[in-house]
């Protein structure tokens, strides 16, 4: 007994030895303090250890283990896969407006129904094997299977065909310039001899595991927290561009919690977070090596608008003038400030992003556009016939019906479970009786599909080359039973419609064409408004300059990219943002 | 003893039907539409949503009745093939499981084994011994009342974020690749020592606040007053109390493993561990039916195997199970 005792005392004893041992070794090893010691100089081929001041770490977009390297499903692929590894023939740059020749050197309509690309000279993939305009026809021709998500291209598309090893001509039914203009930065070329023998179910649900593409980086390997890019040295805009991403590796590292996030981002373990961190404004000003885009508020550049949907198929939701004073109740400076601490804006009556300013006709808004005003509100209530008849504070519908509403954002999406507080604080300060919710996202997403809401929160629809993409998401037209990605609110104007057609087919060139049409349809959104727009979100970026420097901002003589490493943002411009980085000195 | 066991076995098939039943059912009760909020991250065109929700609905095989999905489901299980993640679309549940599983059980085993055998012999020692019993009790009463999770970020705070000795989260560093190197090996332990420090914990203050009162209840029975009035030595007595108490002990981890599972599943997410945790928690966040079948599945294997081990070995340290099984054949 004594004996057996003893040896378990060891036993405990040598365990805890061992651990704080182990503890200490690797502590000072990957303490991810900079010091990037590297492990023996291992080549490309399988190194024990990533040099700390060669690897980028980054992190924002991963909510799960990377799963696929498929370019098709690009709404689930392991970040870096387009933009990294399948490359895009322009890069479309969101702050100038102005599309960026990439795979492509040139692309233009040679008449109405026609769209002729040439690509650059020297471009290969990873394997060596030269990209040619085969690869680009493929691609689009994958498209002709159903379950590829650019299937419906086809619908206006007559034919893409290869003119020679280089130009590739696009042929059209119906053109539409502006999704078009769309599909130029969005669609990732894919090799033709990889995928050639690929059945419709491979190339729309394979995982494309190990990924050739012809990007600056390639596979190294995944875990379920991580995705690690190695850089190609035999990349063709090396020689072709003459650019040189500066990272050895990048190590993209999947969302776990805002705490640990947090705390990676002010260690400078992560050099790039694009996640939501709320107080970051704090701490950009608080002495960590921790920088923004903007030095000061809104600190962030805008990537998204967060509406508020309303359901227009039930009462009184229905009514424009219930809309309008809803509008002028609501106190988005509120949000801006105390949900956010001003890392977002307060969006235009418009909701169009700044990025599209130049489309925004200043005298509609003048004129039509709402402000947080609660006298107002309590007065449009008033003349539409809203009154308290029950002495209960909030208002009645004309006919005497009770107003109670509803309004929801998914559960555990704290900074918009806070807003939607404030948004019906307000509306019960001018008299609308509006309760605030938080079902699972499931749910949600299963309600607002069906129309079975009063309200909520919604910013699926992100930056991009057309205000276009906005219209279409408010206005869109036939309402069916489910409306899964556009006009949740089932709101009905056919003339608002057509417009927005009319939009699609005007070419991406003509400003003043584009802007008569937005002008029009600013007009009948801002008297009718089918949604509210609320605010922007942010283009959350924080970056750290412990190890990396020369990070896109706003100051004179930086980059102004977007510093954005989530799934399609890639082609905007973040790619060459890699090209920019320095190490910082030591 | 065949019979024994024959029943045993019945049993576990029962419960192991039932159990893999109400695992295939409980998502399906969850509101809302996989494929849907699958497809609500895609920004898709309206007129390739539609198509493209017919097709991931007819690929997961949710387009047919759902009598038919479960007998699919038996089906394909029999076959072994757990199906296609929903969540982790492309990869086969059974491959992420197998990834994740090492960890879980790299955490677990020890924890139980380890916890179960320091508890018991520590709370042996300790019972009867004043100042012992006097720090132990209390102090395993407040362990084993901790939660696992409360534990586990109290020990994050405390030797993570403010001692720095081990890292916050994760299965490895970020900078490393996985090899057979020391370095590796070293690098693993030490992202592996909070988290099986918590479960340690947590289930020795109970087993060892457990196997203390059993102690004390065996030396005041007849048998050990029976001993010591012949004049054995103190230690002799002892060993036979300890004998005797291990056996409740051994029923009680029978019926701790769920809980024990449970735990760790918890602790997993707590650290961030790749384990079995973690996904878990993803999967019923992104509704993957066929990810929380699986990994249940998992767990419900484990935790029938483990408490036929302990079936067994309660044969074998338990005399009288086998008289009895002798009487009943």
């Amino acid at each position: 007994m004594r004996n057996k005792l003893r040896t378990a005392i060891v036993v405990a004893v040598a365990c805890l030895v061992v651990a704080a041992c182990t503890g200490g070794n690797s502590g000072s090893g990957s303490g991810g303090a900079g010091q990037g010691q590297p492990a023996g100089g291992a080549p490309a081929a399988g190194p024990a250890s990533y040099p700390r001041n060669e690897t980028l770490y980054t992190s924002g977009n991963q909510w799960g283990p990377p799963n696929n390297w498929n370019p098709i499903m690009d709404w689930q692929y392991a970040t870096g896969t387009e933009g990294l590894v399948y490359e895009n023939l322009f890069l479309y740059d969101p702050m100038k407006g102005v599309y960026k020749p990439w795979l492509a050197s040139k692309g233009g309509w040679t008449s109405k129904n026609v769209y002729e690309l040439t690509l650059r000279d020297g471009l290969t993939w990873s394997d060596g094997q030269p990209l040619t305009s085969a690869d680009v026809v493929f691609t689009f021709e994958l498209g002709k299977f159903a379950s590829v998500p650019y299937h419906n291209l086809w619908d206006w598309l007559k034919k893409a065909e290869a003119t020679d090893e280089r130009t590739v001509k696009f042929t059209f039914s119906q053109p539409l310039y502006q999704e078009w203009g769309n599909h130029l930065y969005n669609r990732a070329i894919v090799p033709k001899h990889i995928w050639e023998g690929r059945s419709e179910k491979d190339v729309a649900t394979g995982a494309n595991e190990k990924p050739v593409g012809s990007g600056p980086y390639l596979y190294q390997t995944h875990s379920q927290d991580r995705m690690v890019w190695v850089k190609n040295d035999k990349w063709w805009g090396k020689t072709v561009l003459g650019l040189d991403p500066k990272p050895r590796y990048i190590v993209d590292i999947v969302n776990s919690n805002n705490n640990a996030a947090l705390g990676l981002v002010l260690q400078g373990g992560i050099d790039l977070s694009n996640n939501f961190l709320p107080g970051i404004a704090t701490l950009v000003k608080g002495g960590y090596q921790v920088q923004t885009y903007f030095p000061d508020a809104p600190y962030m550049l805008s990537a998204n608008t967060a509406w508020l949907v309303l359901n227009t198929k039930k009462k009184p939701m229905d009514d424009p003038a219930f809309r309008k004073a809803l509008a002028y109740s609501i106190d988005v400076n509120k949000i801006v400030t105390g949900v956010y601490g001003q890392i977002v804006q307060a969006a235009s009556p418009t909701g169009l992003l700044p990025a599209w300013d130049k489309f925004v006709d200043k005298s509609a808004v003048s004129q039509l556009g709402f402000k947080y005003d609660p006298a107002k509100a309590r007065e449009l209530l008033a003349q539409a016939g809203y009154k308290d008849t029950n002495g209960d504070k909030y208002v009645e519908g004309p006919g005497g019906a009770k107003i109670e509403l509803n309004l929801i954002v998914p559960n555990g999406w704290t900074d918009w479970m806070e807003s939607i507080r404030v948004v019906g604080e307000s509306a019960k300060a001018v008299g609308i009786k509006v309760n605030t919710e938080f079902p699972e996202f499931q749910a949600l997403v299963d309600a607002r599909n069906k129309g079975d809401f009063d309200m909520l929160i919604n910013n699926d629809k992100q930056l991009s080359n057309s205000p276009w993409e906005y219209y279409d998401y408010m206005f869109r037209l036939p309402v069916q039973d489910t409306q899964s990605t556009a006009n949740f609110g089932r709101y009905e104007n056919k003339q608002a419609w057509n417009l927005v057609q009319q939009l699609d087919k005007t070419p991406t060139d003509d400003i003043a064409g584009m802007r008569k049409i937005t002008s029009q349809l600013q007009r009948i959104q801002l008297t009718e408004l089918p949604v509210i727009p609320l605010w922007y979100n942010g283009a959350w970026a924080q970056a750290n300059t412990s190890v990396w420097t020369g990070w896109p901002s706003a100051k004179q003589g930086d980059s102004h990219l977007m510093p954005v490493t989530w799934r399609n943002y890639w082609e905007m411009g973040s790619v060459l943002m890699l090209t920019e980085l320095q190490p910082a000195k030591q | 003893m065949r019979q024994y066991f024959q029943r045993k076995l019945g049993i576990y098939v029962l419960t192991f039907f039932v159990a893999v039943t109400v695992d295939w059912m409980i998502p399906r009760f969850m509101p809302g539409d996989p494929v849907q909020t699958m497809l609500a991250r895609a920004s898709l065109r309206p007129e390739a949503s539609q198509a493209m929700q017919a097709y991931y609905t007819g690929v997961f095989g949710l387009d047919v009745p759902i009598w038919r999905q479960y007998l699919n489901f038996w089906g394909a299980l029999l076959r072994g093939d757990l199906g296609v993640s929903i969540w982790l679309f492309p990869q086969p549940v059974t491959s992420v499981i197998l990834r994740a599983i090492p960890y879980t059980i790299a955490l677990l085993v020890p924890a139980i084994l380890l916890s179960w055998w320091a508890g018991n012999k520590f709370g042996a020692y300790a019972a009867r011994r004043r100042w012992l019993d006097n720090t132990v009790l209390p102090v395993g009463y407040v362990l084993t009342a901790t939660p696992y999770m409360w534990l586990g970020i109290l020990l994050a705070w405390a030797l993570a974020t403010v001692a720095g000795v081990f890292p916050i989260a994760g299965g490895y560093s970020f900078d490393v690749e996985p090899s057979w190197s020391v370095a590796f090996l070293a690098d693993l332990a030490w992202h592996w020592f909070l988290p099986f420090a918590s479960l340690f914990l947590v289930g020795f203050g109970g087993w060892a606040i457990g196997m203390r009162n059993l102690i004390i209840y065996e030396l005041e029975a007849d048998y050990s007053h029976y001993l010591e009035s012949l004049g054995a030595p103190r230690r002799l007595v002892r060993h036979y109390a300890y004998r005797n108490a291990l056996l409740p002990q051994l029923t009680g981890l029978a019926l701790q493993l769920g809980v024990l599972v449970a735990g760790a599943l918890v602790t997993e997410i707590v650290f961030s561990y790749p384990g079995l945790g973690y996904l878990i928690l993803q999967a019923i966040n992104n509704q993957d039916f066929f990810l929380i079948q699986g990994a249940f599945l998992f767990i419900i294997l484990g935790v029938l195997l483990a408490n036929f081990l302990v079936d067994i070995v309660y044969v074998i340290v338990d005399p009288r199970t086998r008289v009895g099984m002798r009487g009943a054949a």
